[in-house]
């Protein structure tokens, strides 16, 4: 098949005694947005780093682009962008010169790099910046720009690793809307995040990573029906009430330290209710009550759950 | 376009970044500046009296004297600059980035090196300026002021690679800022500012031997019409040695990183 953007087999890493990629398999078709989730240390960096040819993997092989990571990586490298966690932009030149530069850099001539510069201020609301030094920016305009920088040379792949971590909600929207953009150009996207409702609004296919290994892939969908609905905290005022809601209720798992037992449930008014009424009706008094809804702990500890009973 | 004439334009591209930055960041280029035109200035004129009448002279024979030595002041200064950018480089994550382009091997540094030499001529022309105009009369035919300017091109290059290695090498950018501090004090502990034969015997070993004694020996030498024996040989070898020595280095700490 040469339409996978990114053909990855059995990609390894260890630095020292630590594995930090152990056996990685990625089928990526081009013009998809592929989303690699995790928590951090799982090895997203690696894996982005590896696949964008910044270093090598002690193992593996893969196909990025068509090329070979070994042998071709300078036509990688000719091929992708990568917008890395932290704003990869010269904060003493300004948002144009640092897009100019990425122009010669990609060997455009001086015309083009300055018509690609200009239009690209002007998509990313950078324009009435353009002549300020990036230091200058806020969090929100550096990714902006760091993202502009990336498709000067209009990159098939693009990763983008962590885009919006630390960013404020709204500058988040604002970057997932120019993702979404690049993808109906027919671009691929490789994008790490810890984020579940990133990996939700964006990606075609989303792979869970849990200490340098795959342990789930599909849509988000698919992998949803994995992850079991949510649950209810409830924190009680001794172990001896702990106890007696345990065993009233005939499921949860009670934590003595904490004094709380988690109870799973959709979160649902008519579940609360249930349960309320359930301690109600034995006069087990609750101290304290939150419900969850799932989230990324819920995969994790769903997914990963029979690896850290063993570890510990 | 072949491999040269890519490398060509990737480090013109990349040495003309290096110059915008230092437009942009000009508080810096004074700070290197600065420092040796105040220590030539201090020394002539707190010191210089009492200095040159030991020298058997006075005020304006000790300018003659120590111009070599802030001279290369001027050059480790603006080398501490060098690391500083380096090191500012590595930690912003911007190096990460060209490394993921199709850019020639080489061009980064490339950039930082050319834009060093270029900034420590710079700062040896303002100290020279200065010098001229507070006394300091050489009398060098044009060709041994060419050659005085070859030694200090060959040495600002060893001092420039030295300043990217440590720049490379530094976990971030104070420990970059201090680490080229030891070779601001050699001056001293050489030829710089006073005859090497009035130290003690420990110190005036060291100071005979240590590489930058042959160097500002030679530009002194050379300017000021004076013969320089076999200093030049030793000075051109010694900055070859360091040059070489600290671009493998660099090279190396720079591919691994």
């Amino acid at each position: 098949m040469s339409n996978l953007a990114i053909a990855a087999n059995g990609l390894r890493k260890s630095y020292g005694d630590k594995v930090v990629l152990d056996g990685v398999d990625l089928a990526i078709p081009e013009g998809t947005i592929f989303s690699l989730l995790g928590p951090n240390g799982a090895g997203k960096t690696t894996t982005v780093q590896i696949l964008s040819t910044l270093i090598r993997a002690d193992g593996g092989e893969a196909r990025v682009s068509g090329f070979d990571l070994r042998r071709q990586a300078d036509d990688v490298r000719d091929a992708i962008g990568v917008t890395g966690q932290y704003s990869a932009v010269d904060k003493l030149l300004t948002g144009e010169e640092n897009l100019l530069l990425m122009g010669d850099l990609r060997h455009l001539s001086r015309r083009d790099g300055r018509r690609r510069a200009a239009e690209l201020l002007e998509r990313f609301d950078l324009a009435e910046a353009a002549k300020k030094p990036a230091g200058t920016y806020s969090g929100g305009m550096q990714r902006r720009l760091d993202l502009a920088m990336t498709l000067v040379g209009d990159p098939r792949l693009i990763f983008l690793d962590e885009p919006t971590t630390g960013l404020d909600p709204r500058s988040r929207r604002g970057m997932w809307q120019m993702v979404r953009e690049l993808v109906r150009d027919g671009v691929t996207i490789f994008l790490t995040t810890q984020y579940l409702e990133e990996a939700d609004e964006l990606a075609d296919r989303i792979a869970l990573l849990d200490h340098g290994r795959l342990i789930a892939e599909g849509t988000a969908e698919e992998l949803k029906r994995l992850i079991p609905g949510g649950h209810i905290l409830l924190r009680f005022a001794d172990t001896d009430l702990l106890d007696a809601a345990g065993s009233t209720l005939g499921t949860g798992i009670p934590d003595a330290e904490t004094l709380t037992l988690q109870v799973p449930s959709d979160g649902s008014v008519q579940a609360i209710r249930e349960l309320l009424n359930t301690l109600d009706e034995r006069a087990i008094r609750i101290d304290e009550m939150s419900v969850h809804t799932p989230d990324l702990d819920d995969v994790f500890l769903t997914l990963t759950g029979q690896q850290k009973e063993t570890t510990r | 376009m072949s491999t040269l004439t890519l490398a060509a334009r990737d480090s013109s591209t990349m040495v003309r970044r290096q110059l915008k930055r230092m437009i942009r960041y000009p508080s810096m280029t004074v700070v290197l500046i600065g420092m040796p035109v105040i220590f030539l200035l201090l020394f002539v004129y707190v010191l210089g009296g009492t200095l040159g009448a030991g020298l058997g002279g006075g005020r304006d024979a000790y300018v003659d004297y120590v111009t070599p030595g802030i001279l290369l002041m001027a050059v480790v200064s603006a080398a501490t600059g060098t690391a500083v950018s380096v090191a500012m480089d590595m930690t912003e994550g911007i190096v990460a980035r060209f490394r993921t382009m199709r850019i020639a091997r080489g061009a980064i540094l490339a950039g930082h090196v050319v834009g060093s030499v270029i900034q420590q001529f710079l700062c040896m022309l303002v100290v020279l300026g200065v010098a001229l105009a507070i006394g300091f009369r050489p009398n060098a035919t044009p060709v041994e002021w060419l050659a005085a300017a070859g030694v200090m091109a060959l040495f600002a290059l060893a001092m420039t690679w030295l300043s990217v290695a440590l720049g490379v090498r530094s976990p971030n950018v104070e420990a970059a800022s201090n680490a080229p501090m030891p070779l601001i004090l050699l001056p001293f502990l050489g030829s710089g500012f006073v005859p090497t034969d009035s130290m003690p015997t420990v110190l005036r070993w060291f100071a005979e031997y240590q590489p930058f004694t042959p160097v500002m020996e030679t530009v002194r030498g050379l300017l000021m019409g004076q013969p320089i024996g076999n200093s030049a040989a030793i000075a051109v070898a010694w900055c070859v040695g360091i040059g070489v020595l600290s671009y493998l280095w660099a090279k190396k700490l720079f591919n691994r990183s």
